[in-house]
């Protein structure tokens, strides 16, 4: 061996690249086609990492949000003995004091906390070790516990408290306090509130010591309230449906990425064919031509990657005010509204990047390895939709759609989007067979010569261009599937909340006494004060919960009822019947007219109502029915009626006369206004996403547009010299895209309208637990199918301009150059 | 293995080759006992009638494809034992192969396609290149790229790729196929001149009868034999 | 969960507690001392009132290790640990104003097996603490106390329960209390750190081991650590190396270091009868072997014709709790044989 092989790999690797260099515009559609889809695909990481980041980050903030809590029942007391006692059985809790600081017309949530248990909740508490380097002020236990105390909190919250008594308490400012919270220590808070021994609530480790003595053995008194159980206003079943709104999408976007790159790649080895086999031929090894080959894809797939990166981090930037924004909707919280950059989704983004490659490249490389040296002509097999192809492409779909059932049948969120995955393929694989038949029928309707020619031509260019026929139609189902789901949501939640939440203010007291004082006040004030009573109980075998509500008009017209049995309101005032949520109902099988078992003794069920966000059972019984069944029941709850405008007022002064929390009282119309604030910024976010997808599948089609007119030209010059004017096919190749399209947008609508079902039927069950009803918009449905025209328009213009001011000199070389 | 060990008289030697190609449509037997030996400093004429399966057995000669049967040794190469790399060595550095398709690298310009398979080998020579392209002709078109060739000036592109290296063995199919008589000529003179002064061996496919007799030997293909 | 999230929380616990990783020591021993009390080499030790908490001290703890034999022929060690930090020199005993911070470590080991636990606790409201009489040392479930009726701590019941493993266990003691150094009062340092210290490494212990793989019977013997000081450490100290023996001719063997610029080694070796013969730098030689930290060591006092090798039963005994360090059983081989526990504190975290 005479030549440095090193020289000769830059030798073969120039000749390889020079084929970019001639045809500058296909390298650019391989790197965009790459890049946008590393960008959608990182974007949607990106915007999902923050925001699941980002709502940790609220609901540890003290590690609050995500442990379980104990309080006592309604009226009795907590206090420091219940802690120890229950400390001393070996339970893993921390004490907790909320309350209320007044400082004139300020008010400052003040939050007790104790330091040294609450980090034992946790494992691996020297994970923290360098606390001391940490953000925040240099934190000192003993002078944080020993009276006078120290308090933490924001600047803001200090100057609310300037010139308050707290008994000389130190203000530590921690930029990372929770806002408008004071922190201080639980003996401090119970000083500063007033409240002797009492404590508000335990919070628990999640995973308690095995061995330890159940809870009514030791504190009966107390509940366990799971943190995910929500109440009705509760935003994280809404959050949850956000992340599971995103996580869908990511899926989506990384199937029609795969699509995008699988038909640049395959382009990059279909047109390079010639070229592989002369410097075969001309003496260079398989093995190093694929090798080589492999190298100048990763470094494109790198290069793109990277790019792919830095424009889905510009994506995720722009969308992120709209995460953030919500998040503080939600929580109250100020999370920050910038983008971090984390190593996990720039990891996944090359990641995609190189394995979306890599899957395409290896179709490509071994396809490469088993070519022939001699190739017998010069066909394109990548152009041509071979009879096999297609037979082979619908059976990978029948397999794929076999799988489908199995993967429903493993259950669980992955099954669902396991059935999601293969449910998309399959449609996906058919595309091309189903378009080839319409085209059949067409073939044989098709009266002119040159509607034949037509009609024949374009079933001839559907095999280079299915791929990219593929990812629109991907593209455009994904649109439809999300769409649908986020309006659906918003539809039946708005919907729901309207019933559900149909008094203006919802009142907790802290004890009975608090209630009745609270009842005695707002008795004047008031239009009506509707009280609900609620106990716990077993219900069908579950841990569920009994409610009794007062006979009442806001609960005859409003409630959001799924069945109801005639005269339902007034048996279930007399006690004769009872009503069950849909979770119970479905859970247990139970419908209209069945009896259930209930604490003091069964009663026919007269109807179920639909109770979104809530995991258990749940009954609703006439209010004096219940008062004989649960005398004990703690009678803290109410609902308020009262004119609307006047309901914030109210809230106020309610708040101020009985120093309540923020918590205790829920008004009806900011709930409302700040689950509609959600899915409004869903849609912003969603409707982005959408445009991206969307070209996404453009490029893929225009890509696929430009190979095939080059491929093409021996096919039109015949037509051409027929004497067919280069303006007319022009005129007919635009055509023919738009129709593939439109026939491409009428396949995605049902494949589309399948995934919002699986979305909301399946995916939505099995994360929630619930079934939410599918609200199809026909103003979506144009939108979309308005907007597959335009990404068709945008992508066929080019190719068929091309083609109008094709040179009859390029044309003649097809004659030529015959041989 | 620069111009194989001159000691090696037989440069390509072929005993019982059998070729049949295996198509949907049946067997197409195509070469049934080719014997054939070239020596240095040979030039030898295939003639035949067109399908007769000249191009076939200039391609296992050149280690494009395999024999099904049959002893083929090339340049001291055992071709029915080698494998890929062997071959592609083979190719690189001891033949240059005139197809008659052209197969130049579209994407190069005819300098680069005229220098590139004496850079695979290593054996480029800037002088020696020049000097081949104005003998061919192509001195004026250096720039271009092939689609923007007639189908003569490709052919001539892809005798300067063969010849370039000054490699043992040229094989040569319908080299002439796209040119007028003179240039024609021209072209022969020139790999024939390379047989001469380097000893290296021309195995040359054509129909023209002008051509072959230019060569020391000519035989003629018929019924998958050599006569 | 990292620093950040923990936030507040673990800034607050991590600065109190033995274990930030500070430029103050190992454990924050080699900290600031200003108002609390003082070891005084004149104080001398009464009991019972020595067996319970002396809050005006800023550290101190009750350190009980057992080495026992199980009913399936195999060798286990028990760890049950209490720390008490004062966050004040001085400041209420009772409620949540009190300025104590409790810690506990509880391990069960066997050749296989390491499992551990750890508990925090606040003083001054029933959750963790001491009594001088009846002895009760307590945090959360776990307690370490004389049953009732028993005096002082010759008689003990001894129970720990974490995730994996749980252990009760009752203890006799068959010899007198030890003190080490000049009656109890223990030099740590060239420079004159000190503490307060003194043993019961007389007992036998027998109980139940819950474990992974079931319970099992153990019996054997323990050795109590009682310390307390208010700054244990010279600052340039970085950790100790610690070895209690029991060697089967009846003596204990205490052997200890303090690792600093140059290490400074202290000890007490016990006849059966438990008369104390103090150890200082050049009685006793510890020469570590391989590994960090090291698993084996060779421990030689010449006077006494001691020149032992000890092993650990599992070299894998490291204890991953807020401060992380190693304690293990170890068997002894050489001059004399026997059993022990060997406890290594500030070497890098592997
Ligand atoms: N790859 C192939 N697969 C199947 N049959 C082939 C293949 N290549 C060549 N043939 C057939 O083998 C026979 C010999 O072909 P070959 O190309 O060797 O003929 P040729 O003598 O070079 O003809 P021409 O003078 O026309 O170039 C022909 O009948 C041809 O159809
Ligand atoms: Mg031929």
């Amino acid at each position: 061996m005479t030549t440095g092989r090193l020289a000769r790999w830059r030798l073969v690797l120039g000749a390889l690249v020079s084929h970019w260099m001639r045809r500058p515009l296909q390298l650019a559609m391989l790197l965009a086609g790459l890049m946008l889809a590393t960008a959608l695909w990182s974007g949607v990481q990106a915007v999902n990492a923050e925001a699941r980041a980002s709502y940790a980050t609220a609901a540890d903030r003290l590690g609050t949000g995500a442990l379980p809590r104990l309080e006592p029942a309604g009226g009795q007391a907590l206090t420091t003995a219940d802690f120890v006692a229950l400390r001393r059985a070996g339970w893993q809790v921390s004490p907790v004091v909320e309350g209320r600081l007044r400082n004139g017309t300020a008010r400052v949530s003040l939050l007790g906390i104790e330091p040294v248990t609450r980090l034992g909740l946790t494992p691996a508490a020297n994970d923290g070790g360098d606390a001391s380097a940490g953000p925040g002020p240099q934190a000192d236990l003993g002078a944080f516990i020993t009276p006078p105390g120290q308090g933490y909190a924001t600047a803001a919250t200090a100057r609310a408290l300037d010139g308050a008594d707290l008994r000389g308490l130190a203000i530590v400012i921690d930029a990372d306090a929770p806002p408008n919270t004071l922190i201080v220590d639980v003996g401090i808070a119970q000083g500063l509130l007033g409240m002797g021994e009492n404590l508000t609530a335990l919070v628990a480790a999640t995973a308690q010591p095995p061995g330890a003595p159940p809870l009514d053995r030791i504190a009966p008194h107390l509940t366990l309230s799971d943190p995910q159980a929500g109440s009705a206003a509760d935003p994280a079943a809404l959050t949850d449906s956000f992340h599971l709104n995103l996580t869908a999408f990511a899926l989506l976007s990384f199937i029609v990425g795969l699509f995008i790159t699988q038909s640049a790649v395959g382009l990059a080895f279909e047109q390079r064919g010639g070229v592989l086999r002369t410097l075969r031929a001309l003496g260079v090894p398989r093995a190093e031509v694929l090798a080589l080959m492999a190298a100048e894809l990763a470094v494109a797939a790198l290069v793109a990657g990277a790019a792919g990166i830095v424009l889905g981090w510009a994506m995720a930037a722009a969308l992120m005010p709209g995460v953030a924004a919500t998040l503080s909707g939600l929580y109250g919280a100020d999370v920050a509204g910038s983008l971090q950059l984390r190593p996990g989704w720039v990891l996944s983004g090359l990641g995609m990047a190189l394995a979306g490659t890599a899957l395409a490249g290896a179709r490509g490389l071994i396809q490469t390895a088993r070519m022939p040296l001699l190739a017998a002509g010069m066909a394109a097999p990548w152009a041509q939709a071979t009879a096999r192809g297609l037979r082979l492409q619908v059976i990978a779909a029948g397999v794929l759609v076999l799988a489908l059932p199995l993967c429903l049948a493993v259950g669980g969120l992955v099954g669902g989007f396991a059935a999601l995955a293969c449910g998309l393929l399959a449609a996906a694989l058919v595309l091309p067979a189903v378009l080839d038949a319409v085209l059949r029928l067409a073939a044989t309707r098709a009266r002119g010569v040159l509607t034949g020619w037509f009609v024949a031509d374009t079933r001839q260019q559907l095999g280079g261009l299915s791929l990219a026929l593929m990812a629109l139609m991907l593209a455009l189902a994904a649109n439809i599937g999300v769409g649908t789901m986020v309006g659906s949501f918003r539809s039946t939640f708005t919907g729901w909340l309207d019933q559900r939440l149909s008094a203006e203010l919802y009142v907790t007291a802290r004890t009975e006494d608090e209630g009745r004082a609270i009842r005695d006040w707002l008795a004047t004030r008031a239009d009506a004060i509707l009280p609900i009573w609620n106990a716990e109980a077993s219900l069908a075998g579950q841990p569920g919960r009994i409610y009794g509500v007062a006979d009442d008009p806001t609960y005859r017209d409003n409630w959001p009822l799924l069945a109801a049995a005639p005269g339902l309101w007034d048996s279930l005032a007399e006690g004769r019947a009872v009503l069950v949520n849909e979770q119970l109902s479905r859970r247990a099988g139970l419908d209209i007219g069945d009896r259930i078992d209930l604490p003091g003794g069964a009663l026919p069920i007269a109807g179920v109502y639909s109770d979104y966000g809530n995991p258990s059972p749940q009954v609703m019984m006439g209010l004096d029915d219940f008062g004989h069944r649960f005398p004990d029941a703690p009678r803290l709850y109410q609902a308020v009626r009262v004119a609307p405008d006047r309901a914030g007022a109210l809230a106020a002064g309610l708040a101020d006369r009985f120093d309540l929390p923020a918590s205790a009282i829920v008004d009806q119309s900011q709930a409302k206004r700040v689950s509609l604030q959600i899915f409004e910024r869903t849609f912003a976010v969603t409707a982005a996403l959408n445009v991206l997808t969307l070209a996404v599948a453009g490029i893929a089609l225009l890509t696929g547009l430009l190979t095939l007119a080059s491929i093409r030209l021996p096919q039109l010059a015949p037509v051409w010299a027929a004497g067919i004017p280069r303006r007319r096919l022009a005129r007919l190749d635009l055509l023919r895209t738009l129709l593939l399209a439109v026939a491409t947008g009428a396949f995605a609508v049902p494949v589309g309208l399948g995934l919002a079902w699986m979305l909301l039927a399946v995916v939505n069950v099995e994360a929630f637990g619930w079934r939410l009803p599918m609200d199809v918009s026909v103003p979506l449905l144009a939108r979309l199918g308005a907007a597959s025209v335009l990404t068709a328009l945008a992508a066929g213009a080019l190719p068929a301009l091309r083609l109008a001011r094709i040179t009859p000199g390029q044309l003649l070389r097809v004659f030529a150059d015959e041989r | 293995m620069n111009d194989a060990s001159p000691a090696l008289a037989e440069i390509a030697h072929a005993r019982g080759i059998h070729k049949t190609y295996h198509t949907p449509g049946g067997e197409v037997p195509v070469l049934r006992g080719v014997d054939l030996s070239v020596r240095r400093g040979e030039s030898v004429a295939i003639t035949g009638e067109s399908g007769s399966g000249k191009s076939t057995l200039l391609h296992l000669i050149g280690g494009l494809d395999a024999p099904d049967d049959g002893a083929l040794s090339v340049l001291g190469t055992d071709l029915r034992a080698a494998d890929d790399t062997a071959r592609a060595t083979l190719r690189r550095n001891g033949i240059g192969m005139i197809f008659q398709q052209f197969n130049l690298i579209p994407s190069l310009d005819v300098r680069a396609n005229l220098g590139f398979q004496a850079r695979l080998a290593g054996r480029f020579d800037a002088a020696r290149a020049e000097t081949l392209a104005r003998d061919l002709g192509l001195s004026a078109l250096l720039g271009r790229y092939p689609e923007q060739l007639s189908g003569g000036q490709q052919q001539r592109v892809a005798i300067g790729r063969a010849l370039a290296g000054n490699p043992p063995l040229v094989l040569a199919d319908e080299p002439t196929g796209n040119l007028d008589e003179a240039t024609g000529d021209a072209v022969a003179q020139l790999m024939l001149a390379l047989v001469r002064q380097r000893g290296s061996a021309l195995v040359l496919v054509t129909h023209s009868a002008r051509l072959a007799d230019l060569c020391d030997r000519r035989v003629h293909l018929r019924a998958g034999r050599l006569a | 969960m990292n620093a950040r999230r923990a936030g507040l929380v673990a800034a607050l616990l991590l600065a109190a507690l033995p274990g930030a990783a500070q430029e103050r020591g190992f454990a924050g021993l080699g900290g600031d001392n200003a108002g609390y009390a003082l070891p005084d080499r004149a104080r001398g030790l009464t009991f019972p009132r020595d067996h319970g908490a002396h809050e005006d001290f800023r550290i101190e703890w009750w350190y009980l290790t057992a080495n026992l034999r199980g009913e399936d022929g195999r060798d286990y060690g028990v760890q049950w640990t209490l720390f008490r930090s004062a966050l004040a020199p001085e400041g209420p005993l009772q409620g949540w104003a009190a300025p104590q911070a409790w810690m506990a470590h509880a391990a069960a080991t066997s050749p296989d097996g390491h499992h551990f636990a750890e508990r925090f606790g606040r003083g001054g409201i029933g959750q963790a603490g001491v009594t001088a009489a009846p002895f009760a040392a307590w945090i959360d479930d776990w307690q370490m106390a004389a049953p009732e009726g028993a005096a002082g701590i010759d008689r003990l019941r001894v129970t720990a329960r974490g995730g994996d493993f749980g252990y009760d266990l009752s203890a006799t003691a068959h010899g007198p209390l030890v003190a080490h150094g000049q009656n109890g009062f223990s030099v740590k340092s060239a420079s004159g750190q000190a503490s307060h210290y003194y043993s019961q490494p007389f007992y036998d212990i027998e109980g139940t081991l819950a474990l992974p793989g079931g319970e099992v019977k153990v019996a054997g013997q323990a050795w109590l650590d009682r310390e307390w000081s208010s700054q244990p450490l010279d600052r340039s100290q970085r950790g100790w190396d610690w070895i209690a023996l029991h060697l089967d001719d009846g003596r204990k063997l205490m052997a200890a270091q303090v690792r600093g610029d140059a290490p400074f080694l202290f000890g007490s070796l016990i006849a059966p009868d438990g008369t104390v013969q103090p150890l200082r730098q050049g009685d006793l030689m510890l020469d570590a072997g391989r590994g960090s930290p090291p698993t084996r060591w060779r421990v030689r006092v010449p006077g006494a014709g001691i020149d032992v090798t000890i092993d650990a039963v599992n070299p894998d005994s490291g204890m991953a709790t807020s401060v992380p360090y190693w304690e293990g059983p170890v068997t002894v081989e050489g001059s004399s044989r026997g059993r022990g526990y060997l406890e290594m504190t500030g070497y890098p975290a592997r």
